[in-house]
């Protein structure tokens, strides 16, 4: 295609600094209340979507929105536009007012806050925000070309997958005087790899703010090579078994502990870092001792954003050190309340697992007898106090005996917690970047709760 | 009749034959509902603009599809307002077929330049998947329409002063904190009003404005040892206006909903083991949406979204319509666009076809699928139906529209019998009421459901309040084990207000009417763990 037809990238079409805080301040400008916040999201995204060897949808946006919070007395709302001419900026402030003025009193109600110094955190890489349909349609294409030969043996590989790119910029402007400004970009490709005979099925995935570290041939040679592995898979009898959790695995499990690490839910009771009696159990081991947990905006391998949605900073913010519990997640009210300094939400700031410095191999080869997971699929909670939850294996579920994946394993439907999986650790891989802001390891991990057999491919 | 009512009866009649048609479960409209509004002339002349832009382009089809989107939600908890927002987008996403290949391009930027530039970039698109084409689109034919239509309501919840709204939830947390042993209540509100103009090359030009309405409650009881229990009442999500969530009477009922979260508290952790199992239509809804209402997507049966929410086994066409057998005789699932109060409820969807009604299970055989325009063509000699279902949507103007499920209903078995007719007959059971964790695997066999308020059956009658309940079992299976089914008068319709699918995932809102059911010898687990 030629280069005049090609459409642009995501950079052009974001606000830079200078338009947002124009923008910020012409919406402050407007209002007339005790104090007003003004969060700004500028977006782009394009993306592309495959099954059966077709592109089935591919997409752009472009949009721009604002969102206001007035405060007025001890009353405080919000609401949002993204029609931004003068006068729908006003109507949206007079919402704003309307709704505040009429909500009551919130006796948890803090002042916006003023000036801050951020970290800076370049989390921009024009590479993705330049991923054009151009480029995304023949990183689909090498990946389709990849998983057919990776899949030769079994026949012709169906796959099925989805690329997307985003590149955003956020403003937050108080009328007390603070303003912050971010950009980032992430990318996201995965595939799923089907065989003809319907009986193996494969998926891989990779994400980064940095399309250039991503190899997309890579990932439909790899989901290939899982369905062809996976075909005819045995059934075993649910139960405890030893298992092996792919990086991937790990991310959709660990990151749900972010939940319970609110430090008002475990102050009044409601959380597993709740203490009996009351109090929490900050200070005192809550995992195994090679278990490290922790958030870093600046964090190169994580590239977060530096503030929160009130302009709060963020920084580096060790949840588990050591197996032990070191901090929780207080909002600006709970911190004053209980005398602590602020840390925003959990997990904004991306969040590493680490601990361990071997590889998912050297996991498997050390294994007697276990399970090999590669991701889990439709996760849900069971029990907020012990962070116990149900979900499936999906796309490559392996039988490891003596140190070597021997046969491909039925689907299981699970029910654990991740949690208490972490206080049955046997080993733990080092970390990997599995998706923008993600720090993974693998993990192999005593009596798994594979609960019933699924029939699902 | 309003002149709303009578529009739409004009612009297509088919459709209002087949909502009289529906018989029991076509709830009567008010008569004092809101008048559908008119296109904005704008919107029109920036929709028309991005149509004759991609006729440029080269598109053989094209659409313009522009959304007014206004939200409001609002939380509280105890005695204060956790959060109001209001939300407001507006934009234009302009959908190109060019050689057979789809391309999307959605933009903010609501001028004629705006609108030329996105149909440029969805042309760009459409070009650029030529080189991943093994399946040229081909869309089945829909009659032109011009018309409006809406959503029938008596009252704009958007309208309705905010401080009306906070009293009410108010008033509901505070019945509750009024039971012994409540120490936390959570009420909110979702309300959603989305006005929509479709056109497309073909002359179709439709708009219309749908309301939808999300109230929920949960009240938390602390025993003396710390332990907890949270109950979550089932208030389902509608397509209705403000009337709607007066009718629920929240003030009035709280306490009463409050007071099963304390009972929770003493009653008796399950025993695991085989039970038969008699499931409320706040709790079967659910089972129906995850097991029969995404099996039945044809999208997933054919493979598109193998990537993400996964396939079905309702697979391969050729081999399930008509020879699958999903459960007994009386068990009959119907799919339609057009119950009133439902939440997927439409005049026409996103590709302007008409609203539709269809029998997806049909005496317990699987019959037919959930289409689009372009899905027909995969099937259409299998069923002998030669048009869209009209399962096209898209949550907003940003997101390309795709298959998504319409309302999927089990209907009411012929003797009309009641959930305690059921528990009459029944000698040792589970009862369980509301939703509670839900998970299903990505063809759709094995799940497992949790709910809210759970009561053990011995010899007919209710003994006792059980906890940490979950069944798990495999679709077909379960299915086949349905052996009692309520009468119309049971019948009750739930729904899910966010149900996400699609890559990137989209929200959307569908309901589904059932009546209470037994099932034979179900598996039951106990779900509590200590730390």
């Amino acid at each position: 295609m030629s280069a005049q037809t090609s459409t642009q990238g995501g950079g052009s079409t974001l606000l830079s600094r200078d338009e947002a805080r124009a923008l910020a301040d012409r919406v402050l400008s407007f209002s007339t209340a005790d104090e007003t916040r003004v969060n700004v999201s500028s977006e782009w995204s394009g993306n592309t979507r495959f099954a059966a060897a077709s592109i089935t949808t591919s997409g752009g946006v472009t949009d721009t929105s604002v969102t206001v919070t007035v405060t007025i007395g001890k009353r405080q709302a919000s609401a949002s536009t993204n029609v931004l001419d003068d006068g729908s900026l006003k109507r949206t402030i007079d919402l704003a007012a309307r709704l505040a003025r009429l909500s009551p009193e919130d006796p948890e109600l803090l002042p916006e806050l003023g000036p801050q110094t951020y970290a800076t955190v370049n989390a921009y890489i024009q590479r993705t925000a330049d991923l054009d349909p151009e480029i995304r349609n023949g990183a689909v294409s090498r990946a389709i070309e990849a998983a057919t030969a990776a899949g030769k043996s079994a026949g012709e590989m169906f796959s099925a997958g989805f690329l997307v790119a985003n590149a955003r910029a956020v403003a937050v402007a108080t009328s007390n005087g603070l303003f912050a400004y971010h950009r980032t970009t992430d990318a996201d490709f995965s595939v799923t790899a089907r065989t003809p005979d319907g009986t193996g099925s494969g998926w891989a995935s990779a994400g980064s703010r940095n399309w250039g570290t991503m190899d997309p041939a890579a990932i439909g040679r790899i989901a290939a090579q899982k369905a062809v592995a996976s075909r005819n898979p045995q059934t075993i009898e649910p139960g405890l078994y030893t298992a092996v959790l792919e990086p991937l695995a790990v991310t959709d499990l660990v990151p749900l502990l972010g939940g319970a690490l609110s430090a008002r839910t475990a102050d009044e009771g409601r959380s597993p870092f709740s203490k009996p009696g009351g109090g929490t159990r900050i200070g005192e081991k809550v995992v195994d001792e090679r278990v490290t947990m922790y958030s870093d905006p600046a964090d190169p391998a994580l590239l977060g954003q530096p503030f929160d949605a009130e302009g709060l900073p963020l920084s580096r913010m060790v949840w588990i050190e050591k197996g032990v519990l070191k901090n929780l997640a207080y909002s600006r009210f709970w911190a004053q309340r209980q005398g602590v300094r602020p840390t925003g939400p959990a997990l904004a700031g991306g969040l590493t697992l680490g601990g361990g410095t071997t590889s998912t191999e050297e996991l498997i080869v050390g294994c007697a007898r276990g399970i090999l997971v590669t991701h889990f699929f439709y996760i849900r909670s069971l029990d907020a106090r012990t962070v116990l939850q149900t979900g499936l294996t999906r796309d490559g579920t392996f039988l490891i005996e003596q140190g070597k994946i021997t046969r491909a394993l039925k689907n299981f439907r699970w029910n654990e917690s991740p949690l208490l999986m972490l206080n049955r650790l046997e080993d733990i891989g080092r970390p990997e970047p599995t998706t923008a802001g993600r720090m993974m390891p693998a993990l192999r991990v005593r009596d798994f709760n594979f609960s019933s057999l699924s029939d699902a491919v | 009749m309003s002149p709303t009512r009578r529009d739409f009866i004009k612009t297509t009649a088919a459709t209002a034959a087949s909502v009289a048609a529906c018989g029991p479960l076509a709830l009567q409209a008010s008569p004092q509902t809101l008048a559908a509004p008119t296109a904005d002339p704008a919107a029109i002349e920036v929709a028309s603009e991005a149509l004759n832009a991609a006729r440029k382009a080269g598109a053989s089809y094209a659409d313009a599809r522009i959304g007014r989107y206004r939200r409001q939600v609002i939380n509280t908890r105890e005695r204060q307002v956790a959060g109001v927002t209001d939300t407001e987008s507006y934009g234009l996403g302009v959908r190109t077929l060019i050689d057979g290949c789809w391309g999307f391009a959605a933009t903010s930027a609501m001028t004629r330049d705006g609108a030329q530039k996105a149909a440029r970039e969805a042309a760009i698109m459409s070009q650029a998947a030529r080189i991943v084409r093994k399946r040229r689109v081909e869309l089945a034919p829909v009659k032109p329409v011009t018309g409006t239509w809406t959503t029938p309501v008596q009252r704009d919840p958007l309208e309705v002063p905010i401080e009306e709204k906070i009293a009410l939830l108010l008033a509901a947390n505070e019945a509750a904190l009024k039971v012994a042993g409540i120490r936390f209540v959570n009420s909110g509100l979702a309300l959603l009003r989305e006005v929509k103009t479709l056109l497309t090359t073909e002359g179709t030009n439709v708009t219309q404005t749908m309301y939808r309405v999300g109230p929920a409650f949960a009240a938390t009881a602390v025993g003396s040892s710390g332990d907890f229990q949270v109950y979550e009442h089932e208030l389902a999500p509608r397509g209705q206006g403000w009337e709607y969530i007066e009718s629920l009477n929240m003030p009035g009922n709280a306490g009463r909903w409050a007071t099963l979260a304390v009972e929770k508290l003493s009653a008796r952790s399950v025993e695991p083991g085989q039970y038969d199992l008699i499931l409320d239509p706040t709790n079967l809804w659910l089972t129906i949406h995850e097991s029969i209402g995404h099996s039945t997507e044809l999208d997933r049966a054919i493979g598109e979204e193998a990537n993400y929410a996964g396939t079905s086994f309702v697979a391969p066409p050729e081999k399930m319509i008509g020879q699958l057998r999903f459960g007994p005789a009386f068990m009959n699932i119907q799919a339609d666009r057009t119950q009133d109060g439902s939440l997927s409820r439409v005049g026409w969807d996103d590709e302007g076809v008409p609203a539709d009604q269809w029998l997806v299970i049909d005496k317990g055989l699987f019959k037919d699928y959930q289409t689009t325009r372009e899905q027909v063509a995969r099937i259409q000699k299998l069923t002998g139906v030669t048009k869209s279902h009209g399962c096209s949507f898209a949550e907003s103007w940003k997101a390309v529209q795709f298959q998504r499920m319409p309302n999927i209903s089990l209907l009411p078995g012929d003797r009309d019998i009641s959930l305690d007719d059921i528990i009459s007959a029944t000698d040792r059971a589970i009862v369980i009421k509301n939703r509670g964790s839900w998970s299903i695997d990505h063809q759709r066999f094995n799940f497992q459901f949790s709910g809210q308020a759970f009561y053990e059956v011995r010899g007919g009658k209710i003994v006792g309040m059980l906890r940490d309940v979950a069944y798990q079992s495999n679709t077909p299976v379960f299915w086949s084990s349905m052996d009692m089914i309520g009468g119309k008068s049971s019948y009750w319709m739930g729904g899910s207000f966010n149900d996400g699918k699609g890559e990137p995932s989209q929200s959307s809102s569908v309901s589904h009417g059932c009546v209470p059911a037994r099932f034979r010898n179900v598996t039951i687990l106990n779900t509590a763990r200590s730390v």
